[in-house]
């Protein structure tokens, strides 16, 4: 380690330690931060009912879909779909919410919603397990792959601090509005893998962010100037331990849980405090959140947004 | 009519196996492959009886079968053999006499080559097999030039019916044999027919002598036959001799051709009745087979192979020491023992991590399946190459009986790792692993390094992979010559946690 990765190692540490603090402060105060009436909602958490139907109440408390899918856009939905693992196992984006979503799009006007990932199994195994593919077909939708670096065009991100250019999925680049739609798990190496993290399935060289400090090219990849339009942290399946992959259906907690934002790092932020509540993750230990903060992308400060809380 | 239905019968299998080779999209189901097993070679080393059993039986009836109209190397000169006649419309077959004797020291090598453990011969020479290899280092990466040509154009219209795939060379060794064989069937072929089953290749010499005793066969009646000779210039196995009206059985593949060209219609497929002009050919042939055993018997101790073949060790350098064969194989004994090189576990493989090796398995097993991790690596919960291999060599194992089979094991060079050199997180190698043998354990500022189990390791190689230290890798999967069973330890789910808040 050289001197400038201590000192920056030091101040986020700092950081870390105010966020802690403040965490608990919205922990506490959580009451006294209803929103207030007529302004608009930045943050849902929606709690205890089925993916769809969470996903309905999440939607329209934020403004509808129509307050993000235009008519005639473009969109592209970008679930997790990693793995060739079933959606009991929760190593995807639950299929159930992506035709949701793809429905909504299209009741919005979108011209076409596209669904990719850049899986890290077989991507047609990838696919066809997880049950998206079938949901999104079903739905109206249209799948494309993800698994041929000339599917990806090079892109300059002057903000980015490790990752200074990388290659991003043409479907991306081509889309109106892109929605993000990560589930929410575990990560031996990112500490969490939520919406921050999903970012690797839209770029094509993974391995330069876990050879350049895999946590600042998290935070690099979100600077990108082309933000989701929206964040739907899936939560309905946890994984609470083993992740990003999972061994089995013992990692699974049956969380039954939704979080819709346009600020990626306040949903990341919110996402692993829920997280937390299971098994402990503490902010400060998922630095490439704080590290987002810091590029100026989202605020971790939830006492700051107005936090609509629904349980069904 | 008989040769209508030989030419229906093979052009539909011919074009089955071979898209079955081709096809990475899967389209045809795994169930095709039993267009491979039916194949005399691998139904052989599967010890497929009732395949063997039925192939002998067909043969002994109805005489060459298996080569005119099942084994696609046999079909594939007949589509070489009838451009031929395309560009030369007068070509013409002439009778040739019998290389008895080079037929059968081949057989005789091969089947010493193979009894004393070298394989590489009967994988090198089995038509099948051969075929198999044509298809997938040559064919294949034209088809995939095709089916990318179309993606090109259809995603253009935004349709994503078609897909992109890599074209890449899989082994140079694998693709030179298959480029001489190749060469040297087409040539033989385009210039005198059947030669190659009929000289050289050893399941038509096995195939040629039960078919002399076959009850149906062509036969010339000599009393209504005008000797024009007409058979014998259509006969693409050279094996009518119309001078004398006989045929030399053992080289006839049945394709009824004579039959179609007689203009006396004296010529039949029919069962013998009595009149056995028995000839010396069996016994000469027979005497001439057990002298080849005997010379090719000194010959063959100099062909085995010897598989000791130590790599250089490179400190850092993450290099296997033993191969590592796919799942199913049971041990590289197994393997070498009975994989015949078709290389459709190769084309099949959905993670592209099948490669033909060169020298890994020692001589006698070059060309035989190895994982490497360089494109992908083996799915955790795909059997597709047990599935498909004809000959045994990857027995057929369901996804439990995976999951607890070892084929490699994890190795962790701490020294190459980016949580020890550069002091940031990663964990790409845990990430990937199905069954957390390298998990991330506490490391130091709250950082996590990999930490391996090889006891609960499958060798899936998802780490090796994965891992994107440069220039060495820092995790790799070491070859074990004989896969072990691990034992899963079933994890109880957990259902104390009550979630019933945000917390925050």
């Amino acid at each position: 380690m050289d001197r400038r990765n201590f000192l920056k190692a030091i101040a986020l540490a700092g950081v870390a330690i105010t966020v802690k603090q403040s965490g608990a402060m919205t922990l506490m105060s959580q009451k006294f931060n209803a929103p207030a009436p007529g302004k608009d909602v930045d943050l849902v958490a929606v709690m205890g009912g089925e993916p769809v139907a969470m996903f309905r109440k999440g939607i329209t408390e934020i403004g509808g879909m129509g307050k993000f899918v235009k008519k005639g856009q473009k969109v592209v939905i970008k679930p997790n779909i990693g793995w060739d693992k079933v959606p009991e196992l929760a190593g995807n984006t639950n299929p159930e919410l992506i035709g949701e979503i793809v429905r909504q799009c299209i009741k919005a006007g979108a011209k076409e919603v596209v669904v990719f990932d850049h899986t890290c199994d077989d991507w047609r195994k990838c696919y066809k397990n997880s049950g998206i593919e079938d949901a999104v077909r079903d739905a109206g939708g249209k799948m494309v792959p993800a698994h041929e670096e000339s599917y990806y065009t090079e892109v300059d991100l002057p903000k980015g601090i490790s990752l200074k250019k990388t290659k991003i999925h043409q479907a991306i680049l081509d889309s109106d509005v892109w929605i993000n739609v990560p589930v929410l798990k575990n990560h031996g190496g990112a500490k969490m893998s939520i919406s921050m993290k999903n970012h690797m399935g839209i770029v094509w060289d993974r391995g330069y962010f876990h050879k350049n400090d895999l946590q600042q090219c998290i935070a690099d990849i979100c600077t990108l100037n082309k933000p989701a339009v929206l964040n739907v942290v899936d939560s309905y399946r946890m994984m609470k331990t083993n992740g990003p992959r999972g061994k089995s259906e013992a990692d699974v907690v049956l969380a039954k849980a939704l979080f819709l934002s346009q600020d990626i790092v306040a949903v990341d932020t919110a996402a692993t405090n829920f997280f937390n509540q299971m098994r402990e993750m503490p902010l400060n230990s998922v630095t490439h959140i704080s590290k987002a903060e810091e590029l100026k992308i989202g605020t971790m400060n939830l006492e700051s947004l107005n936090i609509k809380r629904i349980k069904l | 009519m008989l040769r209508k239905i030989r030419i229906g019968l093979s052009v539909v299998l011919f074009v089955l196996i071979t898209f079955f080779f081709l096809d990475f999209a899967e389209i045809l189901p795994p169930q095709f492959h039993v267009l491979t097993k039916i194949q005399f070679i691998p139904a052989l080393l599967a010890l497929e009886i009732g395949i063997i059993i039925a192939l002998i039986a067909f043969t002994l009836l109805f005489g060459r079968v298996y080569c005119s109209s099942i084994c696609p190397l046999g079909i594939y000169q007949d589509f070489v053999n009838w451009f031929s006649k395309k560009t030369q419309k007068k070509k013409r077959f002439q009778y040739l006499h019998p290389l008895t004797l080079l037929r059968w020291s081949i057989v005789a090598i091969t089947l010493i080559a193979f009894l004393a453990g070298f394989n590489f011969l009967v994988g090198l020479l089995d038509p099948y097999s051969a075929y198999g290899r044509i298809s997938v280092h040559i064919f294949k990466p034209a088809y995939l030039a095709g089916n990318n040509l179309l993606e090109s154009i259809f995603t253009r219209f935004d349709n994503h019916t078609f897909y992109r795939m890599s074209i890449y060379v899989l082994s140079i060794s694998s693709l030179i044999i298959a480029l001489i064989t190749v060469a040297t069937v087409s040539v033989l072929a385009w210039i005198n027919g059947r030669i190659y089953c009929n000289s050289i290749c050893p399941v038509g010499t096995v195939l040629g002598f039960l078919s002399k005793y076959s009850l149906f066969k062509i036969r010339i009646d000599e009393s209504t036959c005008n000797s024009c000779g007409s058979c014998g210039r259509k006969c693409k196995a050279s094996c009518i001799d119309t001078k004398l009206h006989k045929i030399d059985y053992s080289r006839c593949i049945n394709c009824f051709d004579c039959i179609e060209v007689c203009s006396q219609d004296s010529i039949s497929f029919s069962y013998s009745i009595a009149n056995k002009t028995s000839n010396k050919t069996v016994d000469t042939s027979k005497r001439r087979f057990m002298m080849a055993v005997g010379v090719t018997t000194l010959a063959a101790g100099k062909l085995i192979a010897d598989k000791n073949l130590n790599l250089l060790e490179t400190a850092n350098k993450a290099e296997r020491k033993l191969p590592i064969s796919p799942p199913g194989s049971l041990s590289h004994k197994n393997l070498l023992n009975k994989c015949t090189s078709c290389h459709l576990c190769v084309s099949k493989c959905p993670s592209g991590v099948i490669k033909p090796s060169f020298l890994e398995y020692g001589i006698a097993g070059m060309m035989q399946p190895m994982l490497y991790f360089d494109k992908g690596f083996c799915n955790y919960d795909c059997t597709i190459c047990s599935e498909v291999c004809p000959t045994g060599a990857i027995s057929h194992i369901d996804k439990n009986t995976k999951h607890q089979t070892q084929t490699g094991q994890v190795q962790f060079i701490l020294e190459n790792c980016i949580v020890y050199t550069d002091e940031t997180h990663c964990g790409a190698c845990s990430e990937h692993c199905p069954t957390q043998a390298v998990s991330m354990v506490p490391y130091k500022n709250g950082l996590t390094i990999p930490h391996t189990d090889i006891s609960i390791c499958v060798g899936c190689g998802g780490c090796e992979f994965i891992c994107p230290a440069k220039p060495y890798k820092a995790i790799y999967v070491e070859g074990i010559d004989k896969h072990e069973k691990l034992t899963i330890v079933k994890e109880e789910k957990d259902e104390s946690v009550v979630v019933d808040d945000f917390g925050f």
